[in-house]
């Protein structure tokens, strides 16, 4: 056992940390109040190689590992979450997904640009009627000989406005069910692609979610990934993987609403003391550094797990179910222990609170972590 | 142009500061490069990346093996070889005389300091190391620039600058001004930084001529004292008689 980081490591952790507290303080609660994506912040974390961390360098990407894939999504996600999950999204799924199942070709198409930080990538699997149950895909994706015709729409699609390749699931052949599911590299702006409005969401709004519609859209053979009819498998072992990211995410979120909260404790008086030194106060602050422990700790297993080769799904699911629990718990307290400051949009802790809502929500409800834990368990893994 | 930019391993500048004796306690601190020093680092940067002709940037620090974090990081920033000379520096001289050795073994045009360092603030290492070197020197530089391969270095005077256009090599002693924000490394960086030449060198004997007797802390700062909103003339009493203010 050995719970230090590695020199890299504790480099990288620096470096997410200086450019959050440099660059996505100064205008995260604009990008929040107006919806507004942060174009020039992807750019820059794109340079600094954020968007292909564990990317193989011999495809653009930056060769990390996924425990300093951990602590830097914990470090921008402290200060801003929708950053967070737009890298989160591009590395542990899409990245991922093209590098670990796709070929060369796809490689060098669709991958390289996504992981040297010049363009972005959206995953694409839930739709109206198909969430948690993402068996139930109706979207389709017709057989037609050289190519194939996608039809349908999908759901709540992060990055889907700003993301210029999109990794589509869709129901090739329905009496297989989700045997018959392909996934397929989509190019955004190919013919009969539309996308519906800006969702207007409570947190995590400086990322832009959309439905997104295929109406005949035309994907070559060379752009399904793998063979046919392993669609459904991809995206769950996708998923398994993006877990950490997500998990991280909220860790960073619960982490940065604690910071506030200590600081602002410290400052503030009531009944003529700071009101850190009332034990009610106090208190809050040791079970909120508990649990953020906790959770990190969890995060950085699942990646070790993972840094390993070893099967991380369970440790993941952990990882996501507790960090993104204990997010909605750190910041509901974050708000009690600012009072009415924390209720105003000024104090910050009340943007942590709404962004907590949507990791439990979102790349499997904690409800479907729980699923994933039990059957684990059950197989004795 | 070569530049060497000499770095200083310091403590974090958050730092809660506790002396023991005449000793820093270095329990629990995280050291850093001096942010002058990060700064002259990013200007390098900036000039190489711009083409105005830098060749190489090279980094110096005196101190023991635990420094070579801090001088990792400037390599992952981008410069492109580092020394270490193996010693505790004791003083601004001693410092200056081990720099100055691994100057003359190689060939620099520009060498920079930070104005001074964040932890001892002695002010003296840019101006001893031109002195031991022969070469001329500037002092609180607040830009640097290569105009037409030649470099031009701006200095602050009270209340304005004065542009220089100087001669090579020269020692240059940089603050405020010289680059806006330090450079954050990127991944690729930091991965390089363990494959770019890091070269040990054993220090050279000097001279001791000063020694720390004590350290005296600054009194606390004491707390903020709040007044209503009605009690102005509490205020100007407060200002006048107890701050000595007015």
């Amino acid at each position: 056992m050995n719970f230090e980081f590695t020199e890299e490591q504790e480099m990288i952790r620096q470096a997410a940390r200086d450019y959050a507290r440099r660059e996505l303080t100064q205008d995260v609660m604009e990008r929040d109040e107006k919806a507004i994506f942060p174009t020039k912040h992807v750019k820059a974390l794109g340079e600094l190689g954020f968007l292909g961390m564990m990317t193989d360098p011999k495809w653009g990407g930056s060769g990390m590992d996924t425990v300093s894939y951990v602590l830097a999504l914990t470090e921008l996600a402290k200060v801003d979450a929708s950053v967070a999950v737009i890298m989160s999204v591009n590395n542990s799924l899409v990245n991922y997904g093209i590098e670990t199942y796709g070929n060369d070709f796809q490689r060098e198409k669709y991958l390289r640009p996504l992981a040297d930080g010049t363009a972005i990538g959206a995953f694409l699997l839930s739709e109206p009627e198909a969430g948690s149950d993402a068996t139930k895909q109706r979207t389709t994706a017709e057989d037609k000989g050289d190519y194939y015709l996608l039809n349908g729409t999908k759901n709540w699609i992060t990055n889907a406005n700003s993301a210029s390749t999109y990794l589509v699931m869709a129901q090739t052949d329905p009496t297989r069910g989700h045997r018959g599911i392909n996934a397929f590299i989509v190019e955004k702006d190919s013919p009969g692609i539309t996308l519906g409005p800006h969702e207007d969401k409570m947190g995590m709004r400086s990322s832009d979610t959309h439905s997104v519609m295929f109406m005949d859209v035309k994907v070559p053979k060379e752009n399904r990934i793998g063979e046919d009819g392993f669609g459904f498998k991809f995206a769950m072992n996708l998923l398994n993987g993006g877990r950490i990211g997500i998990a991280s995410q909220a860790t960073g979120i619960a982490w940065g609403a604690m910071d506030l909260a200590l600081k602002y404790s410290r400052e503030r008086k009531a009944f003529g003391t700071e009101i850190f030194n009332h034990q009610s106060v106090a208190f809050k602050l040791a079970d909120m550094a508990v649990k953020v422990e906790n959770a990190h700790n969890l995060c950085l297993k699942a990646a070790w797990l993972r840094d390993q080769k070893k099967r991380a799904n369970k440790a993941a699911a952990m990882a996501k179910r507790y960090a993104a629990d204990i997010a909605m718990e750190v910041t509901t307290e974050a708000v009690q222990i600012h009072g009415g400051y924390g209720y105003v949009r000024e104090y910050h802790v009340e943007r942590l609170m709404r962004e907590a809502k949507l990791t439990q929500i979102y790349e499997g409800t904690s409800e479907i972590q729980k699923i994933v834990i039990s059957r684990e368990m059950v197989k004795g893994l | 142009m070569n530049i060497l930019v000499c770095v200083s391993n310091v403590p974090d500048t958050t730092t809660k500061v506790k002396f023991s004796g005449t000793q820093l306690e270095t329990e629990g601190v995280q050291w850093i490069v001096n942010p002058w020093d990060e700064l002259a680092i990013t200007r390098a940067l900036e000039l190489k990346e711009s083409g105005a002709g830098v060749d190489k940037i090279t980094i110096a620090t005196v101190g023991l093996v635990g420094t070579e974090t801090t001088i990792r990081k400037g390599l992952a920033m981008g410069a492109d070889d580092a020394f270490r000379v193996d010693a505790d520096p004791t003083d601004a001289f001693f410092t200056a005389t081990q720099l100055a050795e691994v100057i003359k073994a190689g060939s620099y045009d520009l060498i920079m300091t930070g104005f001074e360092s964040a932890d001892y603030n002695g002010i003296s290492v840019g101006g001893m190391l031109s002195e031991i070197l022969g070469y001329p020197s500037v002092g609180a530089v607040s830009a640097v620039n290569i105009v037409d391969g030649k470099l031009q270095i701006d200095r602050e005077i009270d209340g304005g600058k004065e542009v220089l256009s100087v001669q090579t090599p020269v020692v240059a002693s940089v603050q405020k001004g010289i680059a806006i924000d330090p450079r954050i490394p990127a991944m690729r960086g930091i991965m390089m930084a363990r494959r770019k030449p890091l070269t040990v060198m054993p220090a050279v004997e000097v001279e001791v001529y000063t020694e720390v007797v004590e350290i005296e802390l600054p009194e606390a700062k004491s707390a903020v004292k709040m007044f209503d909103a009605e009690d102005i003339q509490g205020l100007v009493n407060a200002l006048k008689n107890e701050a000595n203010v007015i």
